[in-house]
């Protein structure tokens, strides 16, 4: 009976290692962080655009580097139906539209859109806004030749103002893609972001 | 009947407690399970008032009896409260009182921990309940609003409710974790001499899988809503898009979780099955070895599957594709087990006791979970079904006819076993007929809504979806209310009844069957020896 009792000593050895698979669990959610983005990257997961390279080291209108694009002969034997829309995220004063809902484009044209956006409030706001392209696999092919997205706007009291959009739907893009969707997101900068310690900050 | 002389010697100088002391400081294995299965019954009521809420303002279009706000809340919390304080501490309730019997271990590896791990539940199930009475008090503006997923960015813009449900899945997750490396520690370190992995009962094998699948990925489910309290509060952008964050890893992170959480809630119930249909069937379980590889198959799968929960959040298609076959390989192994069960009944002396006619119930509904899931999982009609009512019907298929009804047969098969008493047969029978009667009543007709295109968590709907709603609510109702009767045997069963023996059904095998009912407070401390 007494040795029935007395703890076989691998105990502590197990309940070790199952901890460890514990705390190897809890890192790879913090892991996921870092390797999802990569993976966006790579694969145009979540419409992630191509091109943004260019924009983040401010070559201004970019983009078409000769050595990555190569000629874009205008395909005609094809046209893709390409709608724009866009949304302010809660915490901004504005609102926005496309004055083009959509566009018929043969890849490889040049096209150029416009959206206006206004400010509401009676105060100077600076936003920025975000893109995103479905489906997914067209954001690659998806290139932004001049973009108001590409650095921060900034509007006055009151004002309103027609934004420009230049972009070029490449000729690699799939045939199976007839219809491509491009949103932006503004985003209010300075503070007006969503937290619930920030949320009654006027 | 004194503790101190059911047990021989050992023991006998530990001092009895009575009363509240007893059970805040027990270690044993019996008196802990009995208090998860206690918890949980009463959770399972907790859960069920707050659908039942849902199911009355659904009975009409239109707003009746609440604001949608308060909807959003019942839905949540109804869903975190069945899973992580009705269901989950079930089976864990389960694994305590039967693994050590079963496997002839006198007790759990870590019987402090166990009481901890039990203790941590009630703080968690009022820290998730807590922000309703609040609310009335004027404090917040209620529970957790963005339904059980926590999808961000709703969820890091959401009330004071939000952080209340982080906290309690912080400490519902270490509780199940600590949980989990109980049983395991228990099941590869205290069997009885002989008996191998390949004896082990397949009731701890399901539930061995369900330990690793908790392990690897409720800590997961914690960093998600750490990164959400951080974001919340401390001003990081894990999800947030303004700041370079991105909301759809949310759902990775959440689904990764959630998914095998599925499996995590079944796996017990599907360790369990076999014993009832073998009992009953008077046969030998039908293809042990393929039941493990069968488990073990379903839990490696369960982890590479996730993102099926969010097809229409915008994927690359060879993404989806991955996705939808990998999501349909799990059901090959799942129908090895269906077939399993069913050739264990095959040509059996079969009888039909409350346990069996759960145990058939289970395997004749949850098998429409598994086909409508086929159907889900399916890419292209995913599109149509997504975040619609057959969801709904479908899940419920899943984890009220798979889990509950599971969780049932088990209790119905080893209350006598526990209490000592039978149980009456009569009211078992009609608290089954009306329970399948009444759950084809409340989901059917969901599946009906969801194909016309009623969307799930919506307080009020088109008047084109009224009958079926109303259909739908009233079986709801018949539903909640027969699981009093469910409770009431369960009352007698424990003050008294019919006297059980030992080997409760005439052809149950096991080593728990060799026990009194109920077992000595002290069992196995000579591990039996298998031969």
């Amino acid at each position: 009976m007494e040795q029935a009792r007395t703890a076989p000593p691998s105990h502590n050895r197990l309940i070790g290692r199952l901890l460890l698979l514990v705390a190897g669990a809890f890192v790879f959610a913090f892991a996921m962080v870092p390797l999802y983005d990569v993976l966006c990257q790579v694969t145009g997961f979540n419409g992630k655009t191509g091109g943004q390279e260019t924009i983040r080291d401010n070559f201004g209108f970019g983009g078409l580097k000769t050595a990555t694009a190569p000629e874009p002969a205008v395909d005609l034997t094809r046209s893709v139906r390409v709608e724009f829309t866009g949304t302010v995220m809660p915490g901004l004063p504005w609102d926005m539209r496309p004055l083009t809902l959509s566009l018929d484009v043969h890849p490889g044209e040049l096209q150029q859109v416009t959206y206006l956006v206004r400010n509401t409030s009676n105060r100077s706001i600076t936003g920025q806004a975000v893109p995103s392209v479905t489906p997914g696999q067209a954001a690659q092919h998806f290139e932004k030749i001049e973009c108001f997205c590409f650095e921060q706007q900034t509007l006055g009291p009151g004002e309103a103002r027609e934004m420009p959009l230049a972009f070029i739907v490449k000729p690699a893009v799939d045939r199976s893609i007839s219809h491509i969707t491009l949103s932006y997101a503004f985003f209010g900068l300075e503070g007006q972001r969503q937290t619930l310690t920030s949320r009654e900050v006027p | 009947m004194s503790i101190a002389t059911t047990h021989p010697g050992g023991h006998a100088a530990e001092p009895y407690q009575g009363g509240l002391r007893r059970w805040l400081t027990t270690t044993n294995h019996k008196d802990i399970g009995t208090m998860y299965m206690m918890f949980s019954l009463i959770m399972f009521f907790v859960g069920g008032l707050m659908i039942l809420a849902v199911r009355a303002e659904l009975f009409q279009p239109g707003l009746q009896l609440m604001k949608p706000e308060f909807f959003n809340q019942l839905i949540g919390i109804h869903a975190l409260v069945m899973i992580f304080a009705a269901l989950m501490p079930a089976a864990t309730g389960f694994a305590n009182w039967m693994i050590p019997l079963m496997i002839g271990a006198p007790d759990m590896a870590l019987p402090r921990l166990n009481n901890w791990g039990f203790w941590l539940l009630p703080p968690a199930a009022i820290l998730l309940t807590l922000p309703f009475t609040l609310a009335l008090f004027g404090i917040g503006d209620g529970a957790l609003a963005t339904g059980w997923t926590f999808y961000a960015p709703l969820s890091v813009q959401g009330g004071m409710g939000v952080d209340f449900a982080i906290l309690a899945v912080h400490i519902l997750g270490i509780s199940s974790i600590m949980g989990s490396i109980n049983i395991i520690v228990t099941i590869f370190n205290m069997r009885a001499p002989g008996m191998t992995m390949m004896k082990l009962p397949l009731f701890a094998w399901g539930w061995l899988i369900t330990a690793f699948l908790l392990i690897a990925t409720l800590p997961v489910l914690a960093g998600a809503v750490t990164m959400l309290l951080t974001d919340r509060h401390f001003g990081t952008h894990f999800f947030d898009a303004a700041g370079g964050g991105d909301p759809i890893l949310f759902q990775h992170l959440f689904w990764f979780f959630g998914h095998p959480e599925v499996y995590i809630l079944l796996l017990p119930v599907w360790g369990l099955m076999p014993h009832v249909l073998a009992t009953f069937s008077r046969k030998p379980t039908y293809g042990y070895k393929a039941q493990v590889y069968s488990f073990i198959a379903i839990g490696l799968l369960s982890v590479v599957v996730w993102a099926h929960h969010f097809f229409t959040a915008g994927m690359p298609v060879p993404a989806l594709i991955y996705f939808m076959f990998s999501t349909m390989a799990i059901s090959l192994p799942l129908a090895v087990l269906f077939f399993c069960w069913i050739a264990t009944m095959w040509k059996g002396a079969m009888s039909f006791e409350t346990p069996m006619l759960f145990a058939i119930g289970f395997i004749v509904l949850f098998g429409i979970a598994g086909l409508t899931g086929l159907i889900l999982a399916d890419v292209a009609a995913d599109a149509q079904y997504h975040h619609s009512y057959f969801v709904v019907a479908h899940f419920h298929y899943a984890l009220f006819a798979g889990g509950i009804m599971g969780v049932m047969t088990g209790v119905y098969y080893w209350l006598p076993k526990w209490t000592g008493h039978m149980y009456c047969e009569k009211l078992g029978k009609l608290h089954f007929w009306l329970t399948v009667f009444s759950f084809n009543l409340t989901f059917i007709p969901q599946f009906f809504l969801g194909l016309a295109g009623m969307p799930r968590r919506i307080p009020d709907y088109a008047l084109q979806f009224a009958e079926f709603n109303a259909i739908s609510t009233v079986g709801a109702f018949i539903l909640g209310l027969s699981q009093l009767i469910f409770a009431w045997n369960i009352w007698i069963t424990v003050r008294g009844g019919k006297k059980a023996e030992g080997r409760v059904w005439e052809s149950a095998e096991g080593l728990e069957w060799e026990l009194s009912s109920p077992p000595p407070h002290h069992s196995w401390e000579t591990q039996p020896v298998i031969k």
